[in-house]
């Protein structure tokens, strides 16, 4: 890697073999433009941050990364794979490499935490059950939820689904784990407790992760780089080290976010 | 970027394992039962020639050393070791305690029974709580939020009528059709418009009306206010002192027991039509079906008729509005709110009419 400074905030890093690559991503519903031209790459083992104010499209773009809307323009290579062109069989493989925790959690409501964990395990492995139980266990271990294994998503609070939907993500120890807003509606405590879990595990497991959120303790605590997205200016208006823009940003709306002001 | 990885597998030399490869989630699967059984009876797990793990292969690992009841795990390169450790730590997490005992038969009965008599406290307590309100409303109708009643007269009662006039023709068809068999036989084709009639206007007519309300309208009303109950939009509606019963019970009680009439009419109409049309293939003159009908239908069975069918949409929108307020937590709440108001509705309804029956008889109508 190696960072090339511009006179923007956009401090654009060069990666090789990049786990996520977005080209010249632009998202228009009818003829409203959400962003465009949005390019950055993800390195192997980094933590990749999207930010930016509400409405500026940043979980548009991770369901774009995802592979749940199609861009309007641009490409999206995951693991070095084209995501639109990845089909069948080929789109299931990459599917199983990507881990996706939703904002909200999205467990499924019928079932336990160890259920929940093991349904990507019975799909895409050939595990047998108990080796599967035994796998689950230690997803949830990582995430710190082994004694809520038997509970069901209705009766655990909003930081252990959180957490519990990392667990699910992880299921099948993938490559790359997509994060919606984590720190969204909880306590700082739990807020530094999930931070601390996401950092380990990209140290420990090696795991790439792309993180949306607009909570900037969670960013500088967690980011090791970052892109940010604008609503007026209907792109990315900064890209660097999240620490670097926050005492060296030039951009007003940039320099607002990290400092907290109102823009 | 590669996705090819080294082949995961193992072989057993003495009392030593040895894992080579990636072990990793992809390849475990195939030889995790035969890694399990080649660890039996061994002292050291060696790991020198895994060449990457990820949790699921530290699980195959830790399980493979339980099964050799403790044997070493040795050679693990730095990043193996890694995983290794932070999986160990996870395994070694508390389990959950296990959950409680099923109570012994009697005991289970009585809590069943406890269980039964506080559900019926509740229902009473709703019956009671709509019968305060609804002498509430009557002394200040403004309290009835008109609008809201005419949605539910809307999605109640005239997107209902379709599927009454298909089902009460049909069912008029098929009653007349399959009577005239046997009526043949005795030369008794004639009266087959009363035997028509008076099953509809008496009994037909409002109980399919019921069923098709409690079908469409007492799931809806269910599933909506489930739906609030979930999001804690009724406990809103409390705390700003706005009464979830007069704002959104009461419009669907008052909805339902205008609309039940009006389908029942139309389910009875559309029954005669049909039973009307059999008969014209059979060779009966419209004007004798009439005449026959005149002769054999009388005002008060239809006013019985329609009368109990009130009291019919009364009970399924109450079920319905009741099983949504009581929805529990979680995503199958409002599923289970709705089929409880489905089956409800439809098991009062026949209760209910079992009843009218036994009643109308006493007062000889």
């Amino acid at each position: 890697m190696a960072d090339a400074p511009e006179a923007t905030d956009i401090h654009r890093t060069r990666v090789e073999n990049p786990v996520v690559e977005a080209r010249g991503l632009t998202m228009a519903f009818g003829s409203t433009v959400l962003f465009r031209d949005v390019t950055f790459q993800v390195a192997g083992g980094e933590v990749f941050v999207i930010l930016g104010g509400s409405g500026c499209g940043k979980s548009t773009l991770l369901k774009l990364l995802i592979g749940l809307y199609r861009p309007s323009e641009g490409a999206i290579h995951i693991l070095g794979e084209d995501m639109e062109a990845a089909q069948g069989a080929a789109r299931r493989q990459l599917l199983s490499r990507i881990g996706v925790m939703w904002q909200s959690g999205a467990l499924f409501g019928s079932m336990t935490l160890l259920e929940n964990v093991m349904l990507p395990l019975e799909e895409h492995t050939r595990l047998p059950r108990a080796a599967r139980e035994e796998v689950a266990r230690v997803k949830l271990g990582l995430v710190g939820l082994s004694d809520a294994a038997n509970r069901l998503p209705a009766e655990i609070s909003g930081g252990m689904a959180k957490r519990a939907g990392i667990a699910r993500a992880m299921a099948l120890d993938p490559s790359v784990l997509f994060l919606d807003e984590p720190s969204a509606g909880l306590d700082p405590i739990t807020s530094a407790g999930l931070d601390q879990l996401i950092k380990d595990l990209a140290r420990d497991l090696g795991t790439t992760f792309v993180v949306v959120t607009h909570e900037l303790q969670s960013i500088l605590a967690i980011g090791d780089r970052c892109i940010m997205l604008d609503k007026q200016a209907k792109g990315m208006i900064a890209e660097g080290d999240p620490r670097r823009l926050r005492d060296h940003a030039t951009h007003p709306t940039v320099r607002a976010f990290f400092r907290r002001e109102a823009a | 970027m590669s996705d090819t990885v080294e082949q995961a597998g193992f072989e057993r030399d003495g009392e030593t394992l040895r894992l080579r490869g990636a072990l990793v989630t992809r390849q475990v699967g195939s030889i995790w039962e035969a890694v399990e059984k080649a660890a039996r009876g061994a002292r050291r797990l060696d790991l020198s020639a895994v060449s990457s793990l990820d949790t699921t292969g530290a699980a195959l690992v830790l399980r493979s050393a339980e099964v050799a009841e403790g044997a070493a795990v040795e050679g693990a390169s730095k990043p193996v070791a890694a995983v290794m450790d932070r999986a160990r730590a996870a395994l070694a997490a508390p389990r959950p305690a296990a959950g409680d005992a099923r109570l012994p038969f009697v005991a289970g009965v009585g809590a069943w029974g406890v269980g039964l008599v506080k559900r019926l406290l509740v229902s009473t307590g709703f019956i009671g709580e709509t019968a305060v309100m609804g002498a509430a409303v009557l002394a200040h109708p403004r309290r009835l939020r008109f609008n809201d009643l005419l949605r539910h007269l809307d999605e109640a009662g005239l997107r209902a009528f379709p599927l009454t006039l298909l089902l009460g023709t049909l069912i008029g068809v098929i009653l007349a059709f399959q009577s005239s068999v046997p009526m043949r036989q005795f030369g008794a084709e004639i009266y087959i418009p009363p035997l028509v009639g008076i099953s509809l206007v008496r009994e037909l007519g409002p109980l399919v009306a019921a069923i098709i309300l409690a079908g469409r309208t007492g799931s809806a009303f269910a599933a909506e206010l489930g739906t609030m109950t979930v999001n804690e939009e009724i406990d809103a509606l409390r705390i700003m002192g706005v009464d979830p019963m007069a704002m959104l019970v009461l419009p669907r009680l008052v909805a339902a027991m205008a609309v039940m009439p009006v389908l029942s009419l139309l389910m009875d109409l559309s029954g005669l039509l049909g039973m009307g049309v059999v008969m014209g293939t059979l060779g009966f003159p419209p004007a004798l079906v009439i005449n026959q009908l005149q002769q054999w239908l009388t005002l008060g069975g239809l006013v019985g008729g329609l009368g109990k069918s009130i009291i019919f949409g009364l009970a399924i929108a109450g079920i319905g509005c009741r099983s949504g307020l009581s929805a529990g937590r979680g995503p199958r709440a409002v599923g289970d709110a709705a089929t409880a108001a489905v089956v409800g509705g439809i098991v009062a309804t026949v209760v209910l009419d079992g009843l009218f029956a036994v009643l109308f008889y006493r007062l000889g109508w």
